[in-house]
């Protein structure tokens, strides 16, 4: 298998633009293209079905639910999309979320009067440090972000354990204007949804219209390349991990303000989970292509089929399932419309257009 | 493998080169890597036998190499999966779903047991080359396809069983897994996998099979060129490695008296981890069966050790994670060094001169 081939093709296939009017170009195909809508039809056929089973389903109490069950997952695929379009991974998500999580249960422990928003910052902070590791050790290393980040993954997990000794932290021990954060609505939305979308819009914008967001795309595609152009492909991927680690931290302090009862397990498998949202979103697992808006709604989706799967009274063992057949769905169609666009490139550039 | 590398080996190839010509007598023999971890696995025996209480005794190092036995199996062919260039992520879900399978069986389709483990081994078989199939066929990459296949086969190990577990097999069975070898203390399931060491030992390293997955791991193109067929290669891997696992899934489910759904869940990760720590290469091309025996070895007596020495068991992933980090990162450290301080003696030379 050629690796940059994939890499490249996908390229093609997500920036359609240019040949976007051609009568030729069947409607469907370009509607696939565009992997948001694709995503947006299908979680949309998802939730048309489950309420034709149950029409509580779109009840105000149920989405709530499903919003606030997804904002978590969605900020850590934010931040995985900005890694991944880099052409690296950070596996060490889920165990900095664990470590960040009870860190701030233990913050609140020692200091019960701590206002919420320095804890919010506290563990941002942490997360950051934690991404700091990361990127730190891959500039140092000089090896695949994979193996340093899984290594990481066991060495914070380990370190989250050691310092809980078996203990546990309940809602009882955090104060109530933090736990509240976690449930309280705004306008019927949860705030934790807001906080996501505010980090989705932030991380969507910063990645199109900053130089230095356009560079990591070009990082991603090829990285000699953009070495050669002049791009500081060190220091770039070195702030995206601490990016990365901020967003696990702060996804932490959200899942602490969230459930309230904290254990060192907390987190435990998650990494896989987001890099599936962001597969399924639409993220070229080899960089350079992808939005955060279409890991964002990867998200969303696997959230979605969870519920509705208890919804539509589906053994709730199938999830699993279905998601990893959705994650092959993806990339499967990915390869297929990046093949028919590299062949129809070929086409064109053969008659010389 | 997956992530190209975005940091490329550091710029001392013909340092290295005229380093080999000086010592090759010593270090062609062995392979400098694989004798520093096999020097590493003595002294940490050597240590651990004084100043750990009851770890060299024989009971302790039955339990020990009973525990390594999922371990080293699923590691043999992963390493010439990761030498090819490739990674294989679904190994414990295959474990987890071909223990279920054999439950499922067992529990109600009155076949005999030995007729069930040969099933179990083939449908493993089936479930590698399902992975074979995606990752050849299609050309999609193995990271991304094995996370789907990670899920999906742990989603439908829950399907089969459910949460129940099914725990009455024949104790002549059970036992019979657990048993040392008459008159010693070396369990009888070593010797399978001394056995499949060896018929993987000797494919990788003394047959042209065996140089070819070297030859694609190191430019995948050129082996193609060359004559090898890589899709066809990389396929039966997949395939062997599904066979494998399920033959861990046979023994896993046999030496706990217990198939159930979440069996083995998270080895992959240790598995890939005694894998980089044998000096395997994660971008493919290098690195030796040898090596990863003793990884494999040396990550159980650690663990193994400080358990018996009171380390809480989850902390313990500390231990995985750094030494999966020094593996990685210390190599490259010595190598960048002694480039430099080459360079610094030739500068010096020119000085003189």
């Amino acid at each position: 298998m050629s690796l940059t081939d994939t890499g490249v093709t996908e390229r093609i296939a997500n920036t359609s633009p240019p040949d976007a009017g051609r009568p030729r170009r069947r409607l469907t195909e370009r509607l696939l293209a565009v992997r948001e809508l694709s995503l947006l039809l299908a979680l949309g056929a998802l939730i048309l079905v489950t309420m034709l089973h149950n029409d509580r389903f779109l009840s105000s109490q149920s989405i709530k639910d499903l919003l606030l069950g997804c904002a978590i997952l969605v900020i850590l695929a934010v931040g995985q999309t900005l890694v991944i379009i880099t052409r690296n991974v950070d596996l060490s998500v889920g165990s900095i979320l664990g470590l960040v999580a009870f860190a701030t249960g233990e913050l609140f422990l020692a200091a019960p009067g701590t206002p919420w928003p320095a804890a919010l910052l506290l563990g941002v902070a942490l997360g950051a440090v934690c991404g700091a590791v990361n990127g730190g050790l891959i500039a140092v290393a000089k090896v695949p972000a994979l193996v340093i980040t899984l290594g990481t993954l066991y060495a914070f997990r380990g370190i989250d354990y050691y310092w809980a000794a078996g203990q546990q932290i309940n809602a009882a021990d955090m104060p109530r204007s933090f736990l509240r954060l976690g449930n309280q609505t705004l306008l019927g939305v949860p705030v934790l949804f807001l906080v996501a979308l505010v980090v989705v819009a932030a991380a969507g914008f910063y990645l199109h219209s900053y130089r230095s967001g356009r560079e990591l795309y070009a990082i991603g595609s090829e990285p000699a390349a953009a070495r050669l152009s002049g791009v500081p492909v060190g220091r770039r991927v070195f702030a995206v991990f601490v990016a990365s680690g901020a967003l696990a931290g702060l996804a932490g302090v959200l899942y602490a303000a969230r459930f309230g009862t904290l254990d060192a397990a907390a987190g435990t498998g998650l990494e896989l989970q987001v890099v599936a949202a962001a597969v399924v979103g639409g993220v070229a697992i080899f960089g350079g292509s992808g939005s955060v808006f279409g890991a964002a709604l990867g998200a969303v989706l696997l959230t979605t089929i969870g519920s509705s799967l208890a919804v539509l009274r589906i053994d709730p063992f199938w999830q699993q399932a279905v998601v990893g057949a959705l994650i092959l769905a993806a990339i499967g169609l990915d390869r297929l419309l990046a093949a028919r666009m590299a062949a129809r490139l070929r086409g064109r550039s053969a008659r010389g257009a | 493998m997956a992530h190209d590398s975005l940091y490329t080996a550091p710029p001392s190839g013909a340092v290295a080169g005229r380093e080999r010509g000086r010592l090759a007598g010593l270090r062609g023999a062995l392979g400098s890597w694989d004798a520093a971890i096999v020097a590493g696995l003595a002294v940490v025996v050597l240590l651990a036998s004084v100043s750990v209480p009851n770890f060299a005794t024989g009971r302790n190092a039955q339990f020990l190499l009973l525990d390594l036995v999922p371990l080293a199996l699923l590691a043999l062919p992963m390493t010439l999966i990761v030498i090819t260039g490739e990674i294989d992520l679904s190994v414990a879900s295959m474990v987890g779903l071909g223990s279920t399978l054999m439950g499922q069986m067992w529990l109600s389709s009155g076949l005999s047991l030995e007729l069930i483990c040969v099933l179990v081994v083939l449908s493993g078989a089936l479930l590698g080359a399902v992975n074979g199939v995606f990752v050849t066929g299609f050309g999609l990459p193995s990271l991304a396809v094995t996370i789907g296949t990670l899920a999906l086969y742990r989603g439908l190990s829950f399907v089969v069983l459910g949460d129940q577990a099914v725990a009455d097999f024949p104790a002549d069975w059970t036992d019979a897994v657990v048993q040392p070898i008459p008159g010693t203390s070396i369990p009888v399931m070593v010797v399978p996998v001394l056995l499949l060491a060896l018929v993987f030992g000797v494919v990788l390293h003394a047959t042209p099979v065996g140089r070819a997955l070297y030859a694609m791991g190191n430019n995948g193109e050129a082996a193609t060129f060359a004559g090898v067929s890589v899709a066809r290669t990389k396929f039966w891997l997949f395939v062997a490695s599904g066979a494998v696992c399920g033959l861990v899934g046979v023994f896993w489910t046999l030496r706990y008296a217990s198939a159930r759904g979440d069996n083995a869940t998270g080895l992959e990760l240790t598995v890939v981890t005694a894998v980089l720590l044998g000096g395997v290469s994660i971008f493919g091309g290098r690195g030796g069966l040898l090596g990863v025996v003793a990884g494999v070895l040396l990550l159980g007596v650690l663990r193994n050790a400080l358990q018996l020495a009171d380390v809480d068991a989850n902390a313990l992933t500390i231990v995985t994670g750094t030494l999966l980090i020094a593996s990685v990162v210390l190599p490259h450290a010595v190598a960048d060094v002694r480039a430099r301080l080459h360079r610094r003696r030739q500068r010096a030379q020119l000085t003189a001169s």
